[in-house]
Parts: C-alpha cells; structure tokens; sequence
C-alpha cells in the first residue's frame, strides 16, 4: 500500500482535538511550508501512522493507536493555525 | 520514569464508534458493490465526507479502514462504495462476505478538507480515477438535490465501462449544469470515437473548465492518478490551493 494523506487524521485526531484537524495550517519545523494537515503524506502501518511534510518528506508527527491509548508525537509541527468557526469568535 | 495519563474526557459525537447496520447491497462492478447502512445517531453528513470502519476478529485483532461517503443527506443512512483491493484486509470482506443485517462499527462523519458545501457558488471540477468516484457523487447528488446553479464537471476515468460505479446515477444526473467526460484506459464501448488509453494532460486539459474561471477542484482516486492529476492542474494555472486532494492508497 502506497502513501495516504493527511484526510485519514480525521478520526485519530477527533480523539484528541474538538475540532477538525484536517483544516489546521501545520508549519514545518524542516523546512518551513506552511499547509493544511489534510495535504500531508500519511504512512499507515497497522495502528501506526506517521505524517510526513508534503514539501519535503520531514516527519511532522506520528501516531501510535492502541486499545489503551493514543500516544502522539508532534516531531516536526513548529505552529498549528485553527481557524475559529462563527461560534467560537 | 513515565507517567500513566488520567481517563479522558467524553468524546464529541463524531469520535464515538458507532455500530451501523447494512440495508442493503448493490454490486456495482466485477470488484465492487455499494451498500446502504442505517446508523442511529449519524444525523447526516457534508458531501464529500468520509467514516472511518472497524471490522474486529474474534482474537481481538482490529482493522480500521476510512471510507468515503456516497451519500449527503441528512439522517441515519448512509452509503459507502468499495472496490476489492487484491491484498485488501478489509476490502474483500466488505465486497465479498458482508450481508445485509450484518453490524459494522462506524465512527463519523469526518473530515472538513475535502468537502462541497452547498453555499459554494464557483464553477467545480470534479475527477475520479476508479472507486475515487464516490466522495464525488455525493458532491453531485448535493450539487442536483440543492438546485445549486453552480456550474459542475466530471471527468471520470476508469479501465472498462463495466468498472463504473453508481453508471445509471450519474447518467440520471446529467444535466446543462452536469457535464460528465469519460476517459477509459483499457476498454472502450463499442463504436467509442477515441482508442483506450490513460488520462493525458491533453485530454485533461480539454475536457477540465479552465483555470481561468477559478473553478474548485476535487481530485479523487489511486495515490499515482491523484499526483500526477494535481501537478497536471497545477501546470495548466489552477492554483495548488484551489486543488484539493484524496488519495485512496492503491497504486
């Protein structure tokens, strides 16, 4: 199986997140390029995933999911940008 | 020295796994079939949307696969589209051994990316390579049900006639504000005026609306047609950001 994209974080990250991260502008740490999550490389592995910058392949985080909890490592996101909806201005 | 986190808080609705029950099944093409699941407490879903689905072997193992959504409506069914990947985990289940009345764990809807939204006045693009189709006919059938005067293309690229999904729907919603293109890549109907063959940036670039309308841009399918799909567009003008992308894995 080829990579994904960053699409696929919708669930995973609806665990940790009361919004949708797909839509977060990530910056990254590597190389600076700024872009929606939706837009990263996803690499899944069994319960593992781990996001890569679509500029220039640095891992931006990873996931590991288990029955007991979900450990996230944020290697490479320097920023993450939430727009805030019309009810949270 | 490591630390055990405390119990979380609940979860937001769309983060609960929910079990969904199949209505019924369609086969759709030699590999695929779609299938209609009523989900208490869904309460519908943008087009364009996708789940994530959990199948759970009885050693405990589990698979969780995402899955767009066909469908945009509101309430609790909801239908999927899937086609048989040949060293599929949970594909082959789905296509081949799921029946109706069988329960399946849902969680959703997801995803705010990849969406239509009926308040979008731009023209839109649509292309789907294979089973990529599927978030895109819930984008058309919101498109038609809204009475959206936005003006909406398909290009739809497939190997065979016999490999399209939902054939008689997007026939049904064809209209002056629906045109649909068909690109196949190794058969063609009988008396088709163009040889089989893969999509081209030729091809692509006459039978796309052009960058100069600004259009919105969905593109759906295998991760090698998305990609070389998206830098097409991009060389034609279409900004990248008006370019948004799914990949389905695949080749």
């Amino acid at each position: 199986m080829t990579h994904l994209d960053g699409n696929v974080l919708a669930g995973p990250l609806s665990e940790l997140f009361s919004v949708d991260m797909t839509v977060a502008v990530g910056r990254c740490i590597g190389c600076g390029d700024e872009s929606v999550l939706a837009n990263a490389m996803v690499y899944e592995s069994g319960p593992d995933i781990v996001v890569r910058c679509h500029h220039c392949d640095d891992v931006l985080m990873t996931l590991v999911q288990s029955p007991a909890d979900l450990r996230v490592e944020f290697r490479g996101i320097a920023m993450l940008t939430v727009a805030r909806s019309a009810e949270s201005r | 020295m490591t630390t055990t986190a405390p119990p979380a808080l609940p979860l937001p609705a769309r983060s609960v796994w929910k079990v969904g029950t199949v209505a019924s099944v369609r086969t759709e093409t030699p590999t695929g079939r779609s299938i209609l699941i009523d989900v208490p407490g869904w309460g519908g879903n943008l087009a364009g949307q996708h789940l994530d689905l959990r199948l759970s072997a009885p050693d405990g193992y589990q698979a969780v696969r995402s899955y767009s959504i066909a469908s945009a409506a509101t309430g609790d069914r909801i239908e999927l589209a899937v086609d048989r990947l040949p060293d599929g985990e949970v594909s082959p289940y789905l296509v081949d051994d799921l029946m109706v009345g069988d329960e399946i764990e849902i969680r959703g809807p997801l995803g705010g990316w990849f969406v239509w939204r009926t308040e979008q006045t731009e023209p839109v693009q649509l292309i789907a390579g294979g089973s990529g189709i599927v978030p895109l006919v819930a984008m058309a059938r919101a498109h038609a049900a809204s009475g959206s005067t936005a003006r909406f293309r398909l290009l739809y690229s497939v190997r065979s006639p016999g490999d399209v999904f939902f054939a008689s729907e997007l026939a049904s919603l064809a209209s002056p504000n629906f045109e649909v293109t068909w690109v196949y890549t190794r058969e063609t109907p009988p008396d088709w005026p163009t040889p089989a063959g893969r999509l081209s940036p030729a091809v692509l670039e006459a039978s796309t609306i052009g960058a100069s309308e600004m259009p919105a841009v969905f593109v759906c399918g295998p991760t090698g047609f998305v990609e070389s799909v998206a830098d097409w567009l991009v060389a034609l003008g279409h900004p990248a950001s008006s370019v948004k992308t799914e990949r389905f894995g695949g080749k």
